[in-house]
């Protein structure tokens, strides 16, 4: 294959089978025969377009011709079933693509990949079912991208695959946009997803490097999507912000030796300028809708980090105050911790240390580390080098990830 | 008619251990037998009021709803402190619109509220058939 036709193929892949399938999955009403036919067209590109060339529109080519193939495959079915004298078979009918005058373009509705999106992400299925099912459709990731990413083998990726599968089909998982009264926790779940999936690229935890950044492209790309589907809805404007401003610093955030730096001491000439600046101006664009939710905060925030040119520049205070506002809307013990080094470093070293003492108290946190390294990090300021060697080494007993266990030992010798 | 003076309806509730091994069509047969038996038998005394057999557990989805907030999760009910407290048999459109109706069954005449459990009966919707309900047997 030479390498125009693999670029062609692989970018069609990439960033138009999501489109294409949630048509196909429409008239077949069927996920694994449009997951077939997707495939079989594929294949025929490859033979076809290595004899008479790439065509103009390829995402166009691919999808008349995988409707084509869900025509034949119906064809088929009801040749068998006429032979076995069974009862009418009625899929035809809704198949269009015979009518010369539907191109792919109308195979296409925008509706089609919305009802995918809430479909994949239906509160029916759990979270890695949820993930599986929206990768493997909608995303331009290949099972074994999707394998690669999240660590898991094969068997165990394609049972998830199938059982989904199953319960869409079997339970009748309907493939609507939610009506107006479900829609509102609908939305959450499907958000839920792509945030997830995007943090999954986003952790610091083993496995290969570049596919988690392909992770949390595809999760920018999904969010984009849901965007431009919905774009009165402020929250999803939040979410795609929130994701490009915290990837603007994923080339700061470890050193070349692999360690992890915080933000405080990343080389911000490092960041990404173009997300940032398309971030701030979603944050914008979001806030001006006047319906704030907890992406929007988490993505003001973000923007506030990413305003201040130094470290020193930090509008803590205002991070603070928007940590409280998120906090009364979503309480959690992990933003109770982000709040309290916000007003530590915004405010008053004592009084953040205060409040951090007062949430170990009350929650269940002394298993988690990032509590004891946050902890660490405020003794640390306030010059108590003994307790913030305690609070660095219960840390670093928490810990597995090697990248968060060679930044406490850094900070624990630097201490000593 | 059937042939008591004063009947009480009961429900029977059939709980097997769900296995990933399918059953031996000899297996098989002998289950289809046992019902039969007792449904002929139920039948002709006038006392039966339906029976069907369920999909596996991995097509379950459970909707709890608390103070005007609904949740649903993927998943059979997996509580023990809550108790099997009645039953709804509805024909619906879709899994959406079977949550709806489930979201809106009281579920706290035990004393508490509880959750709904939504699992579509075995054989409505044969994979890759119209989706016309055939009667499903035990």
């Amino acid at each position: 294959m030479n390498d125009d036709l693999r670029s062609a193929i692989e970018s069609v892949f990439k960033q138009e089978s999501g489109k294409i399938i949630a048509g196909l999955i429409r008239v077949s009403g069927s996920f694994d025969l449009a997951e077939e036919a997707l495939q079989d067209a594929f294949a025929a590109a490859l033979i076809h377009w290595q004899q008479s060339g790439i065509p103009e529109k390829p995402a166009a080519w691919i999808t008349s011709a995988a409707h084509r193939k869900l025509v034949d495959y119906t064809r088929r079915a009801r040749t068998r079933l006429d032979k076995e004298d069974a009862l009418a078979y009625e899929t035809e009918t809704s198949i269009a693509p015979e009518d010369p005058f539907t191109g792919p373009e109308a195979m296409n509705f925008p509706d089609d990949r919305l009802r995918l999106i809430f479909t994949c992400c239906h509160p029916a299925f759990n979270a890695e079912a949820q993930v599986a099912l929206t990768l493997r459709t909608l995303g331009g990731l290949t099972t074994l991208e999707i394998e690669r990413a999240f660590l898991i083998p094969e068997p165990t990726l394609a049972q998830r695959l199938v059982r989904a599968k199953a319960k869409i089909q079997q339970a009748r998982i309907p493939y609507e946009i939610p009506p107006p009264r479900s829609l509102p926790e609908r939305l959450t779940s499907v958000q839920k997803t792509i945030y997830l999936i995007f943090n999954e690229g986003y952790a610091a935890t083993a496995g290969d490097s570049l596919i988690r950044r392909e992770l949390c492209a595809e999760a920018i790309r999904l969010g984009r999507t849901l965007c431009e589907l919905m774009r009165s809805e402020p929250e999803n404007v939040g979410l795609l912000a929130l994701m490009l401003l915290h990837d603007s610093r994923r080339d700061a955030r470890v050193n070349p030796q692999g360690e992890l730096v915080t933000l405080e001491e990343q080389d911000r000439l490092l960041w990404n300028r173009e997300q940032i600046v398309e971030g701030l101006l979603l944050v914008e664009q979001a806030l001006r809708m006047r319906r704030p939710g907890p992406y929007q905060l988490q993505s003001a925030i973000a923007a506030l980090h990413s305003q201040a040119e130094k470290a020193e520049d930090t509008d803590w205070r205002q991070i603070a105050a928007l940590y409280e506002r998120l906090l009364a809307m979503q309480p959690s013990t992990v933003i109770a911790l982000n709040h309290a080094v916000a007003v530590a470093m915004g405010e008053d070293l004592e009084k953040g240390l205060t409040l951090i003492n007062r949430l170990g108290e009350s929650a269940s946190l002394d298993s988690y580390y990032l509590y004891h390294a946050a902890r660490a990090d405020i003794l640390r300021r306030l010059r108590r080098p003994a307790e913030a060697a305690e609070a660095y080494k219960r840390a670093l007993s928490l810990t597995a990830n090697a990248v968060e266990r060679r930044y406490l030992r850094r900070r624990l010798t630097a201490g000593e | 008619m059937n042939d008591l003076e004063f009947p009480m309806r009961y429900m029977m509730l059939i709980y097997s251990r769900e296995s990933t091994e399918p059953l031996t069509a000899d297996e098989d047969r002998q289950i289809r037998e046992g019902h039969r038996v007792v449904m002929e038998e139920a039948a002709r005394r006038g006392i039966l009021h339906g029976c069907d057999p369920l999909a596996p557990t991995a097509l379950a989805t459970t909707v709890r709803s608390e103070n005007g907030k609904v949740t649903i999760t993927d998943g059979p009910f997996a509580e023990t402190k809550e108790q099997l407290a009645g039953y709804y048999i509805l024909d619906c459109k879709d899994l959406d619109e079977a949550l709806e109706w489930a979201s809106k069954i009281p579920t706290g005449c035990a004393g508490q509220s509880g959750c709904v459990e939504v699992r579509p009966f075995r054989n409505t919707a044969p994979p890759g058939q119209d989706r016309g309900s055939t009667s499903g047997q035990p």
